[in-house]
């Protein structure tokens, strides 16, 4: 379990750590947490020659909630996620979420960039990120750029993001209304078998918005606009999370692996679907 | 790749090697320092065997470069006791039988360690939750769960007689 040789670089700034992508194109790859990528290297399913380790960006870093809207460094670990008190007042569903993501350990490494950078559809934020209709913030040698979360996953670990890219923040509006990050795995610790992220906007006794998306049950997230569609306007009965939860099924595309057949985990995904529906609802 | 030069204060000393950036920190504490507490289980970052405080966090150590770790603070088993003086958590795991064969120990203590120092009244769900990353083949956790419980209280207690 010993990775090839490679060249460690450690850059102070956003703009040194681009430099260094460009001069090395794609034998270059950035270093966050590790917690996905030193995994890859160890068994050789990635060759990386430089290793552009962002861990002295100070500017990568820190959670900032103003106006509305929620601004986070790429390098900010799901534990700091978990423990920041005014992100959780904002949007606990990222603290639900994030608590349900591997172990303690992996949690005081593992980051929001490299989370939704990774591409991996195992990975929990990228739908979380799609729910709440976030926006990337990319530099590149020309500049930054902006791309939304829902636009960024073309196919498993292939994003919108260049080679010499790093991605440096991820914004979004504070959500209203109710909210709810349901995930089934086989043990603490493990990817999901499904998992949902829901928010419900309510007025009336009916719901007026709602955002659905869903987690390893394609090799992209997937968020769900017609299975939000069929809950407004309803009462967020039965019958509505039943049409909510047949739309989902329409648009998800699960693989059979070691989590289980397509059956089983089309069946756990409207499991999980609807039980997030209704978590939500009772929140809003 | 050429060797770089490293630097770590481990336990409390000051450390300098020169290791490839690809070692991993579990091999360069276990092969260069002779610091064999923390073992290497499962080797992917999945049992917690080799778990190391650094910087404060608890990390698995067969998940770090030793290029990441340069420069950090870590603490191993090592740094907690020693047989002339066990830590209140090595105490409390001999009292409960929080060990059977010991291989996990060294990782489980390490990561109670920082639990403890987080939240230093946990419920026994905080335990377990705050010990998920973990993983033993012996005790049935039950008895660990109870060694950490125990030492959170003596530790507590010992900072109420202080005061
Ligand atoms: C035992 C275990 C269980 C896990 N369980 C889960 C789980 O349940 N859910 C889940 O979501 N994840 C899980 N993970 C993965 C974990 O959350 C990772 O930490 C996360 O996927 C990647 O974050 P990282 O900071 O470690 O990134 P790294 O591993 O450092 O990087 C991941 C990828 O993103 C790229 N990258 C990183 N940062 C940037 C950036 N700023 N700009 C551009 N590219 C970047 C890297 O080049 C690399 O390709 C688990 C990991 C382990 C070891
Ligand atoms: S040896 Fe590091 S987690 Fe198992
Ligand atoms: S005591 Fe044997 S693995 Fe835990």
């Amino acid at each position: 379990m010993i990775p090839n040789s490679f060249q460690y670089h450690r850059p102070d700034s956003v703009d040194a750590a681009v430099a260094l992508l460009t001069q090395y194109g794609d034998e270059a790859r950035p270093l966050a947490g590790g917690h996905s990528l030193i995994p890859m290297m160890k068994l050789r399913m990635a060759d990386v020659q430089h290793l552009v380790d962002l861990q002295a960006i100070g500017s990568l870093k820190g959670i900032a909630v103003a106006g509305g809207t929620v601004t986070i460094g790429a390098m900010t670990t799901q534990h700091e996620l978990i423990n920041d008190a005014a992100l959780a007042k904002a949007v606990p569903l990222i603290r639900e979420a994030s608590l349900q993501i591997a172990d303690p350990q992996v949690r005081y490494a593992g980051t929001l960039g490299g989370n939704v950078a990774n591409g991996d559809p195992g990975n929990d934020m990228p739908g979380l990120m799609q729910c709440l209709d976030a926006v990337y913030t990319l530099s590149g040698p020309d500049g930054a750029r902006e791309v939304a979360a829902r636009d960024f996953y073309e196919a498993a670990y292939f994003t919108a993001r260049e080679d010499n890219e790093l991605l440096v923040s991820v914004r979004f509006d504070a959500p209203k209304g109710g909210y709810a990050y349901e995930k089934q795995k086989r043990k603490i610790g493990d990817y999901a078998t499904a998992a949902a992220a829901v928010l419900i906007e309510k007025s009336g006794g009916k719901c007026t918005s709602a955002s659905i998306a869903m987690t390893n049950l394609a090799d992209t997230p997937v968020w769900c606009a017609a299975a939000s569609e069929a809950l407004v306007g309803s009462s967020l009965d039965d019958a509505a999370i039943g049409a909510a939860v047949a739309a989902m099924k329409s648009a998800i595309d699960p693989q059979e692996d070691n989590r289980g057949p397509v059956e089983f985990k089309t069946h756990v995904a409207g499991v999980v679907l609807a039980r997030a529906i209704s978590r939500a609802a009772s929140r809003a | 790749m050429g060797k770089m030069h490293i630097k770590l204060t481990v336990n409390g000393k000051e450390e300098e090697l020169l290791a490839e950036p690809r070692e991993l920190l579990i091999h360069v504490l276990r092969e260069e320092l002779g610091i064999t507490g923390p073992h290497i289980g499962c080797e992917t970052s999945h049992c917690g065997a080799c778990t190391v405080d650094m910087n404060g966090k608890s990390v698995k150590s067969c998940t770090v470069f030793a290029a990441q770790a340069n420069g950090a603070e870590i603490t191993t088993i090592e740094g907690l006791g020693n047989p002339d003086g066990l830590h209140v958590l090595q105490e409390m795991f001999k009292e409960h039988h929080g060990l059977q064969c010991g291989f996990c120990t060294p990782g489980m203590i390490t990561r109670a360690y920082r639990f403890l120092q987080e939240n230093p009244d946990p419920t026994e769900e905080e335990v377990r939750f705050g010990m998920s990353g973990n993983l033993c083949r012996c005790t049935g956790y039950q008895n660990i769960v109870k060694a950490i419980l125990a030492a959170a209280a003596e530790m507590n207690a010992a900072k109420e007689a202080a005061q």
